[in-house]
């Protein structure tokens, strides 16, 4: 996939002034065969070679994923001496995923036990940020105050931070604190470094919502709260929707943070824990890595499912016009 | 139901010098339709939204009835709004959206269902009460923005430019129908447009405004006859009157070649030279010579009648249009005796009805 020839680069000013006046000019000329160039993309991107293409970058992306969910119903001994794609001509069972879920002598680490615990930790950490972003988000947009673009710069600049430097000393603060190895200290650290681009993201959408609708809800008596809880926040569904599970996937999967914050306490510790654990010390249990990461991958495909109706396009269609 | 009173309110936006709205005065009478009317950037919005409450008050005071409104919130001023985009929320159902004001309100869910159903059966919007404002065309949007106005019973109605965003023959039949509405509910109505036809047709009076500042509130026929300075001539009526820079001479001014008499304390007033204001139905073509020497352009036949369009023969004789630009002189002619195009007609003004106008300031001599 990485062979793909870039576009040619035009080597002058001059060439690019020609080269566009050649694009204007096809342009212009499928303009009148075609009417739009919104209809000529549609027609580029639903031409056979577009479809062959999708197809088969769909079976390059999907493979590996399928060799995996094959693996994972095979015996130990077949993975070892066989392909995945062979998995017809041996026995396949779920023997797998009850080794990883609920322990076996290969597997000191029943997922089950973390499980509870991954939950734990990643719904406070969706909707803490959530609530504050949104209701930041609402500030930064619709409310005056002083020095209010310096700070929103301030915080879509903190994104520049990557976490890895905050979370030590993060770390450190929560142990002054006293609340270093406890679920608070994942809740907070989780939430800070989401708080930015939740801030951003749903600051851009709420800056979509027409501002005579919130004037109209000012003058039919709602004050701040009411128009930010019945107005603004049935509108913007669909951005928090997205954020939500962009956050809980990206909890979920976390390893790093919950390792840091933890300090490796079990009686707290999330799946992706027990997962590492699952390959066992030389990376050979691959029958109950393969079983453990979709048991893994199961609860976030729930999530997504389940958030999925809210993705709907034109909300705000029919309230205002012009 | 109150009256409205605009106390030498004004309005300085952050970062400009000039207010946007200048010392703005009118009283506006319990249960009276009040239009503001002006070009677009006059500041006629911006009253609004002051009287509305979205606007901050820099100057002066906003009364309702005997409330000082000036510092109060837009929830405590009891006005409704409808917005030119009729701003629905999109979210709720019509029913919803009328009821919303009542919700916040406290008011008692079968008191509010009663209120929209009783609304909705002024508006004809009944059948629609379950669906989604994006389920409703534009002309039923409209109506449910002025439902949503209509439900609360306030004291006042704030409307800005509700009409702008519907075809050409919907507007002119809401038109009618607001404006009958208004007079039966007898609730006081402040109404922003920038089309003088529907300031002209609507209102009880009208405010003109210019860059924010009162030219004249007055009834419509009051503003028709006597605009008290060039502007206001120049933007009330359709066809605009035209506003011809004439030499003053003695007992009078020379329009053309034809004298007009013209109360000499008046003229005493003026310089050198005066505006003269001739709507185009006023102007008289005479057959003998007598007045402007008009170089026929267009002719615009309507049937009974039919509007000339030309230019002064003279070229040195200047047209106005009370707001700085220049245009054609128009006369209404006879539909039966029109002239050809390039021909030259004899107009001047009829005396009865003729305006006369200071030319450095404007203002009505």
């Amino acid at each position: 996939m990485s062979t793909a020839t870039p576009p040619p680069v035009p080597e002058t000013v001059a060439d690019v002034a020609v080269d566009q006046a050649a694009k204007a000019d096809v342009v212009g000329s499928a303009r009148k065969k075609a009417k739009s160039a919104a209809g000529n993309a549609a027609r580029a991107i639903t031409s056979p070679w577009a479809s062959v293409f999708a197809i088969v970058m769909a079976i390059a992306w999907t493979t590996p994923t399928m060799g995996l969910f094959v693996t994972s119903f095979r015996e130990q001994k077949d993975i070892v001496t066989s392909g995945w794609w062979q998995a017809l001509s041996t026995p396949v069972s779920l023997e797998n995923y009850g080794a990883a879920f609920n322990g076996n002598a290969d597997n000191g680490y029943p997922m089950s036990e973390f499980f509870v615990n991954s939950l734990v930790i990643a719904i406070p950490c969706v909707f803490l940020p959530l609530l504050l972003a949104s209701l930041a988000a609402y500030a930064f947009a619709w409310i005056d105050f002083p020095f209010r673009n310096a700070l929103f710069v301030a915080v879509f600049a903190l994104q520049v931070v990557p976490l890895q430097i905050a979370l030590l000393p993060l770390a450190k603060i929560f142990q002054d604190m006293g609340i270093g190895g406890s679920f608070w200290a994942l809740w907070l650290s989780h939430s800070a470094f989401a708080l930015p681009l939740a801030v951003y993201l749903l600051h851009n959408f709420m800056k979509e919502i027409p501002a005579s609708l919130l004037e109209a809800a000012r003058v039919d008596g709602a004050g701040h709260v009411r128009t930010f809880f019945q107005v603004l926040l049935p509108l913007i569904t669909p951005a928090l929707a997205s954020f939500g599970i962009f956050q809980f996937l990206w909890v979920w999967n976390d390893l790093l943070v919950a390792l840091t914050m933890l300090g490796g306490d079990l009686a707290r510790a999330p799946m992706t824990m027990a997962l590492t654990n699952l390959s066992g010390q030389w990376g050979d249990k691959w029958y109950l890595t393969s079983a453990g990461a979709f048991i893994s991958i199961a609860v976030p495909v729930a999530v997504f499912l389940s958030l999925q109706r809210y993705f709907v396009r034109g909300l705000l269609a029919g309230g205002t016009k012009g | 139901m109150a009256t409205v009173k605009f106390d030498n309110a004004t309005r300085i936006y952050p970062g400009n010098d000039t207010p946007s709205v200048d010392k703005l005065n009118i009283d506006i009478q319990d249960g009276e339709f009040l239009v503001l009317v002006g070009p677009s950037g006059c500041g006629k919005s911006t009253s609004l939204r002051m009287l509305a409450g979205l606007e901050e008050v820099n100057g002066g005071k906003i009364w309702i009835g005997d409330r000082d409104v000036t510092d109060m919130s837009p929830k405590d001023r009891d006005v409704a709004m409808v917005f030119q985009n009729y701003a629905l929320y999109p979210h709720m159902t019509v029913a919803d959206n009328m009821g919303f004001a009542l919700k916040i309100a406290g008011v008692d869910k079968s008191e509010i269902r009663s209120r929209v159903e009783e609304a909705a059966k002024i508006l004809d919007l009944t059948q629609y009460l379950e669906r989604k404002p994006k389920a409703l065309s534009g002309g039923q949007r409209q109506r449910v923005a002025m439902g949503r106005a209509i439900v609360r019973s306030p004291q006042v109605f704030l409307m800005d430019e509700p009409l702008s965003n519907l075809d050409a023959k919907l507007r002119v039949q809401t038109r009618t129908q607001i404006a009958s509405l208004q007079r039966r509910l007898g609730v006081t109505t402040v109404y922003v447009t920038h089309d003088q036809v529907e300031a002209m047709t609507m209102g009880d009076r009208i405010a003109l405004l210019k860059d924010g500042i009162l030219q004249q509130c007055a009834s419509p026929r009051e503003m028709y006859d006597k605009p008290v300075n060039v502007f206001v001539a120049g933007f009330i009526g359709s066809p605009a009157m035209n506003l011809v820079t004439v030499p003053v001479v003695d007992g009078g001014v020379k329009f053309g070649n034809h004298a007009l008499p013209v109360d000499r304390e008046a003229l005493a007033k003026a310089g050198k030279t005066v505006i003269v204001g001739v709507r185009p139905e006023d102007v008289e073509v005479t057959s003998n010579q007598d007045g402007l020497a008009i170089t026929v352009e267009l002719v615009e036949e309507l049937g009974a009648d039919a509007y000339v369009y030309g230019t002064p023969a003279d070229k040195s004789i200047e047209l106005e249009s009370g707001d700085g630009g220049i245009k054609p002189f128009i006369a209404r002619v006879d539909g039966r005796q029109v002239p050809m195009k390039g021909e030259t007609i004899y107009v001047h003004p009829s005396a009865d009805h003729m305006h006369v106008f200071n030319k450095e300031t404007g203002v009505r001599l």
